[in-house]
């Protein structure tokens, strides 16, 4: 493993009486990208605010490249910041803004010109250099932000919800050019986000933070399919969760059933918890089907129905089927053995992973 | 929509029309008579050809500079710091305060703190620097109009700084600026224009001090608004008080025109 460029070593932050990071631990590696996704408030914001510099940790060690970075003042990190109300200098033009940190280091007017011109350029901005701030629609603003940050040469560019402000064509698209900036920069992108389908569309890792605690850590894939409770499979999509019981190995009980998973490693007679995608799910004939259940409500989304109905417990599902349901009408639910996924309570990642690896060496 | 609005303003109109339009007009038109009511332009004339006039001009820009400059020096940290408070509020009650109490009362009451046996120097003979004649000084005049406008400069510019945004702050840091360089890159020139404000609030009167030039300056200090009130009241020769304040009119609109918006330079 290449060495990280940032890491988080039992980082704490505490404000008064409340705490608002618990032993944060992490390592960032050169040109990837990254997101701290979680709900407001659950600190992922003082996590970009502690790694830019403008707050500082109570208790841990930050570093950047192995330095220790915890006190070095925010002016000479060679870090970047690209803000969630983007922050441009509204007495300034597009081309002064983009232009701030590099005249400050005294940078030959030449050079910040092409730097300049050419950071405009790579966020299709070229010809706006003479525009005023005020004469911009959001997501220019939001382009020139970027470029701001990114004619600096940074090592880390960080992103504080840059996309919240836009709506939600612009915000698909523009997840799209960063994804595309960042593979071409290579910089170290690390993106702060609530919401998750931004998260999944563009990282290359996920922390999923909840009450300034990460979670989980993984590859979207990873935390979509595998979440490890139920706090992150409800946040992260869509999501039925149930109780059950583990019965044996790739065997678990729930509903009243038993059915075949691919879960392993668990003592039998364990009480856990089964996450079903309602993509996962499909509508068929109640002979066919693994569940029956009564159609509550149907939604129609575009590209595809969204239904909530209701088992004989009582239990609620939802499913998002291609094909209408009736309401009121009993169907059958399929789905296959690997679309269960089976949370233990109280879990941490580390036995988490341990106990993938471990049953999965198996196969 | 349109007519409710136009009679909701008949109340300011009409005030504006009795107080502020009548009398500028009256000033103008009185400003062409000489002593003895005939029509004239001597006053002009007398204004722009005496010493005596245009050094009491100079004067009173000079002193307005002067008390410009020194509110300027305390209100601008002060407010900076006053948006930086807890309890802004309260600050900011506590030093609009004074405002609330009359001029003559303040001026009065600085009679008494500077004069041979008030509290300032009873200080300084307790230390034993011996008393000063501080009562009819140029700098006692230059305090006591520096201390009765400063509220008028802190009250803009706070609010100038109030309304920064503390990310603005926070990205010129980032961009590897120093605290001076976000100071004289960002904040100032994002606050000039509570400055101007506060500038204009203060030199424009300061140009026409006329009691305390007397009750603190005794009157060594020779203003344009010392002479207005000679003119009109002592000498009743108006037509040259109209004069004198038709001057000061001009320079206010000058300054106004001096430290007001103005459209952004292109490039």
């Amino acid at each position: 493993m290449a060495e990280p460029i940032i890491t988080f070593q039992h980082v704490y932050k505490r404000y008064d009486d409340t705490v608002a990071l618990g032993d944060i631990d992490f390592e960032l590696e050169q040109g990837k990208f990254y997101t701290l996704l979680g709900p407001s408030g659950c600190g992922k914001t003082t996590i970009l605010r502690i790694l830019a510099g403008f707050t500082e940790a109570s208790e841990g060690k930050v570093t950047f490249k192995g330095q220790q970075i915890n006190r070095v003042p925010a002016n000479q990190r060679q870090i970047n910041t690209v803000f969630q109300d983007y922050a441009l200098f509204p007495h300034l033009n597009v081309f002064d803004n983009v232009a701030f940190g590099l005249t400050l280091k005294r940078t030959p007017k030449k050079d910040i010109k092409r730097r300049v011109l050419e950071a405009l350029k790579s966020v299709r901005l070229a010809g706006y250099e003479d525009r005023e701030i005020s004469e911009l629609s959001g997501g220019q603003q939001q382009r020139v932000a970027i470029a701001r940050a990114i004619v600096n040469e940074p090592q880390v560019l960080l992103l504080d919800e840059p996309l919240s402000a836009l709506d939600a064509k612009l915000r698909t698209a523009m997840q799209v050019e960063l994804r595309q900036l960042q593979r071409r920069l290579g910089i170290t992108f690390l993106f702060v986000t609530h919401d998750q389908g931004e998260a999944l569309a563009m990282s290359d890792e996920i922390f999923v933070m909840s009450d300034g605690k990460i979670l989980q850590q993984g590859s979207p894939v990873d935390i979509y399919d595998e979440p490890i409770n139920h706090f992150v499979a409800d946040f992260i999509g869509e999501s039925n969760i149930v109780k059950g019981r583990m019965v044996a190995d790739y065997q678990v009980q729930f509903v009243g059933k038993q059915f075949e998973c691919s879960d392993a490693g668990i003592p039998a007679h364990e009480p856990i918890e089964v996450v079903l995608r309602p993509e996962d799910l499909v509508l068929t004939d109640v002979a066919k089907g693994k569940l029956t259940v009564v159609v509550d409500t149907q939604v129609f989304r575009g590209n595809l129905y969204e239904i909530l109905s209701h088992d004989a417990d009582g239990n609620q599902w939802l499913i998002h089927a291609v094909h209408k349901a009736k309401v009121g009408q009993e169907v059958g639910i399929y789905f296959e053995p690997e679309d269960i996924h089976v949370m233990r309570f109280g879990e941490s990642e580390e036995e988490f992973d341990a106990r993938l690896e471990q049953y999965e060496g198996d196969d | 929509m349109k007519r409710a609005h136009g009679f909701y303003s008949v109340p300011y109109v009409l005030w504006l029309a009795l107080f502020v339009i009548a009398p500028l007009v009256l000033i103008v038109y009185q400003s062409f008579f000489n002593i003895s009511g005939q029509f004239t332009f001597d006053n002009y004339k007398l204004y722009l050809s005496s010493g005596t006039y245009l050094r009491m001009t100079l004067n009173s820009v000079w002193y307005a500079l002067l008390i410009t400059a020194l509110t300027l020096l305390i209100s601008y940290p002060t407010a900076y710091w006053l948006s930086q408070t807890k309890h802004k509020q309260l600050w900011l009650l506590l030093i609009i305060l004074p405002t609330w109490i009359n001029l003559l009362l303040k001026a009065y009451a600085f009679i008494g703190i500077f004069s041979q046996g008030g509290s300032v120097n009873r200080f300084l003979q307790f230390f034993g620097f011996g008393a000063h004649q501080l009562l009819f000084t140029n700098t006692s005049f230059i305090l006591v109009a520096a201390y009765i406008e400063i509220p008028f400069m802190i009250l803009p510019i706070f609010n100038a700084i109030d309304e920064l945004k503390p990310s603005l702050l926070n990205a010129s840091k980032d961009l590897g600026a120093t605290n001076w360089q976000t100071f004289s890159k960002v904040v100032f020139p994002l606050t000039l224009d509570g400055v101007k404000a506060g500038v204009q609030a203060v030199f424009i009167p300061s140009l026409s001090l006329f009691m305390l030039t007397r009750l603190i300056g005794g009157n060594k200090v020779i203003t344009l608004g010392t002479a207005i009130e000679e003119h009109f009241l002592v000498t009743q020769n108006w037509g040259m008080g109209s004069t004198i304040g038709v001057v000061l009119i001009i320079a206010m609109i000058a300054i106004m025109f001096l430290t007001g918006e103005r459209k952004k330079r292109g490039r």
